[in-house]
């Protein structure tokens, strides 16, 4: 049974990790990247996350059915988008403290409702076996590929066309990149980023759901390391391209695998040191792509933080 | 009786008696206008003389407290700005309003109205390019506007209000940020497009040569009331002055005096970034000597900002060097008040000011540090702002007020008081009349000047070529990032320097 592929296991392990790890990142930047595109930022989607990937698992253990516990924590992510959409319209409201506040929020009110949750089994994500053209073990498993990558991919692919091909799409630019033209049209600045802001917590709660009904595929308090804050780096990577958050999350993902990928291979001297890749790869990549002369070009020109 | 419409569609508008108040200030008393169809009115005035509430009042941005608007002969209610452009009048504000990250047809496609939800490019394109060939002049419609320039920028916001069919085209200060032949060229569009009944247009302007050459009537606004009015041919400049200035007396520009001595400021063979990154200044040589005034002429966004980074020192240099009085320069604190140089970027309020600080404070940023320990001399802070306000004529509360609270004229009057306190050998400023009224202006030119005629080396960078004629001895025009053609002022040939700073010379 157990053909040995030898090394070949490594990069085989980092492609399939690469795939399974970039998930929640695809979810969450697409999620970031719309809500950006607005001219809003939303910090508070660690907290979503968390509390997507805790309400996931609960309908999906109290239902039985995995995907009504995907279509809850997208519900849940949108009404946290929608409240912080509806507090960042005051006046005077900062929208970066307020996303760090409702990062707390979501992460308090996950572990307080995800108590009794830790023990029951919730029934999981499938996933879709693309290699049983194979005979070798370590293909099939690898090409054991969740169908939310695929609706991820979609989605990236949509929301390209939506913010090219469609008014939605045009008007979510106008208002995102200037506010003073959006009601020179008379736009609903408010309307758009509060729809926006939501919808973009409802994809966040779909890439908590999978960390807890898929990937890992159990909720703990542990569950995220951090794929809600990357993401918002992710996004600034990708230059705000719903395409390009595709691959940027798949080249986190394989940066997360590559620790699990060498420790399955027997490295067994540091290969703890390559777990804390992706967070080397954000910040390296955020300083390779950053300068102090010059202007981010692609950034949306009423986002807070490149205004 | 006049009719109210053109039969190839302009369309006329009255104000009849128009009054806006603002508490117990009125900004608009009484104004009558009446704009025909198929006119370019010009409407001339200062700012603050009320032609912006004007037009607001006329574009259903504010409601009139008293008079009515006459659109097409019928009475109507401006009550939002839908309204206005529901009757097909449009505006063309002094600051772009396209999107910048969006390409033209973009821009004009989700201006309109009633787009399908689901955009048809194929067909929108090709609506486009029919308009496109029906009108006298066009504009890249698959570029993101960002990336066009000021004129082209301009001439598609006049193209988007055509595009939505509006008739009666509101067009505020439309040439400031363009180059003489630019202005020229759309003004010439414009007014064929008025000489043939299909729009009617009323212009805001300060610039008398626009309204002589492209007008055919003016309106003169003072201090909220109407000033004057009459057809174009009948009125000279000098009427035209006194209507919009009053009674009263306009300072001359002090003499020049001296002749320039020794060289202050010389860069050489510099190269930096721009803000983008993508384009390098390259500035070979550059020497500014005691007593003159160098002008740096140009069209915004040809590194003119980048330049005053790089004399700054917040640009750093892939190459080259400053020398102030031939030693290095780096625009180090300690080295501008060794070497005494002084700066006055362009919008003070944020360049140069804290905005929030009071006004004593703001003057004493370049001397709070002088000697003494830890402590601040605040009662000689307080005394020296006293003496500046009144010599520099700054209008504020108290000098304890917050320097934000300040009009742009007083805010860089501060500026100016700070920068030019003590000896002074090297003053760089940009744009330092951006926005202000006649008054301002010509005090902040006195200052300048006197400068200069003091013994202080003078660099200004201004987009304003008739501040540059008015005030440099030496212009030197820069485009795409590098100085490209140099002149004496008083030599200076405006079309000549209109072609070097467009790039076609």
């Amino acid at each position: 049974m157990s053909a040995d592929i030898g090394l070949w296991g490594v990069p085989l392990a980092i492609l399939a990790g690469a795939i399974r790890v970039s998930i929640p990142f695809l979810f969450v930047a697409l999620g970031e990247c719309l809500t950006e595109r607005s001219g809003r930022i939303n910090l508070g989607l660690e907290g979503t996350l968390v509390f997507g990937a805790m309400a996931g698992y609960a309908i999906s253990y109290e239902t039985g059915n995995p995907f009504v516990g995907v279509a809850g924590a997208a519900l849940a992510g949108s009404l946290f988008g929608l409240f912080h959409g509806w507090i960042c319209k005051f006046r005077g409201v900062n929208d970066i403290a307020m996303g760090i506040a409702m990062m707390l929020l979501g992460l308090g009110l996950a572990f307080y409702f995800g108590k009794g949750y830790i023990q029951p089994v919730a029934p999981d994500l499938p996933a879709i076996p693309l290699g049983n053209w194979s005979d070798i073990p370590q293909i099939r498993a690898a090409l054991q590929i969740n169908i939310l990558f695929f609706v991820g991919a979609g989605l990236a692919l949509a929301m390209w066309w939506m913010f090219r091909q469609t008014r939605v799409g045009l008007v979510i630019r106008v208002v995102g990149d200037s506010a003073d033209a959006a009601r020179a049209m008379g736009m609903n600045i408010d309307r758009v980023r509060l729809l926006a802001t939501a919808a973009g917590g409802a994809l966040t709660g779909v890439g908590g759901a999978y960390l807890s009904l898929a990937y890992p595929g159990s909720w703990n308090e542990g569950i995220s390391s951090g794929q809600g804050l990357m993401a918002v780096a992710l996004v600034i990577f990708a230059r705000w391209s719903p395409i390009a958050c595709f691959w940027a999350a798949l080249l986190f993902g394989g940066a997360g695998a590559l620790g699990p990928a060498l420790q399955s291979v027997g490295v067994s001297d540091g290969y703890y040191l390559f777990y804390a890749a992706p967070y080397v790869l954000t910040l390296a990549l955020l300083i390779l792509t950053s300068s102090p002369e010059r202007a981010l070009r692609g950034a949306p020109g009423e986002l807070s933080i490149t205004k | 009786m006049i009719d109210w419409h053109h039969e190839n569609g302009a369309l006329g508008v009255e104000a009849v008696g128009l009054t806006m108040r603002f508490g117990s200030f009125t900004a608009l008393d009484a104004v009558s206008i009446r704009i025909r169809p198929g006119s370019f009115h010009a409407l001339l005035g200062e700012n603050g003389a009320g032609k912006s509430t004007f037009v607001k009042c006329l574009m259903g941005f504010y409601q009139a407290s008293d008079g009515d608007i006459l659109v097409g002969g019928h009475e109507v209610h401006m009550t939002h700005p839908r309204v206005a452009q529901g009757l097909g009048l449009g505006m063309v504000y002094q600051h772009f309003t396209l999107v910048p990250s969006l390409t033209g047809a973009e821009n004009l496609v989700i201006s309109r109205g009633d787009v399908p939800m689901r955009i048809d490019w194929a067909r929108e394109n090709r609506d486009l390019r029919a308009f496109m060939a029906r009108m006298p002049f066009t504009a890249p419609l698959d570029t993101p506007v960002a990336d066009l320039s000021a004129g082209e920028k301009q001439k598609l916001e006049i193209l988007k209000q055509l595009y939505l069919g509006h008739r009666f085209l509101v067009l505020d200060e439309p040439t400031s940020v363009l180059t003489p032949q630019e202005a020229t060229e759309i003004l010439s569009h414009v007014r064929a497009l008025t000489q043939a009944g299909e729009i009617t247009v009323l212009m805001i302007t300060h610039k008398f040569r626009e309204v002589t050459e492209f007008a055919d009537e003016v309106t003169v606004l003072r201090n909220g009331i109407h000033a004057g009015h009459g057809r174009v041919g009948d009125l000279s400049h000098a009427d035209m002055a006194r209507m919009m200035i009053g009674e009263r007396q306009s300072q001359p520009i002090p003499d020049r005096a001296g002749t320039p001595g020794a060289t202050v400021l010389s860069l050489h063979d510099i190269r930096a970034l721009d803000r983008s990154g993508l384009r390098e200044i390259a500035i070979r040589d550059l020497k500014v000597r005691a007593g003159e005034i160098v002008g740096i002429a140009g069209i915004s966004g040809n590194g003119q900002s980048d330049l005053m980074e790089i004399l700054t020192g917040q640009r750093s240099l892939l190459s080259g060097e400053m020398r102030v009085h031939d030693t290095p320069y780096h625009a180090r604190r300690p080295e501008a008040q060794r070497l005494k140089v002084r700066y006055l970027p362009e919008e003070p309020l944020h360049n140069a000011c804290a905005p929030r600080m009071s006004v004593a404070d703001n003057l004493a940023l370049r001397s709070f540090d002088d000697g003494r320990g830890i402590w601040l001399d605040r009662a000689g802070i307080a005394a020296r702002a006293k003496t500046r306000i009144a010599e520099f004529d700054i209008k504020t509360r108290s000098p304890e007020a917050p320097v934000r609270a300040l009009s742009g004229g007083n805010v860089q009057r501060t500026a100016l008081a700070r920068e030019l306190t003590g000896d002074v050998d090297l003053l760089i400023v940009a744009n330092p009349c951006f926005g202000l009224d006649f008054a301002a202006t010509e005090a902040i030119h006195d200052r300048i000047m006197a400068a200069r005629n003091s013994g202080t080396a003078v660099l200004m960078i201004s987009e304003d070529l008739d501040e540059l004629l008015k005030l440099a001895d030496r212009i030197i025009v820069m485009a795409e990032g590098t100085l490209v053609h140099e002149t004496p002022a008083a030599s200076a040939d405006l079309a000549m320097l209109g072609q070097y700073m467009s790039g076609h010379a």
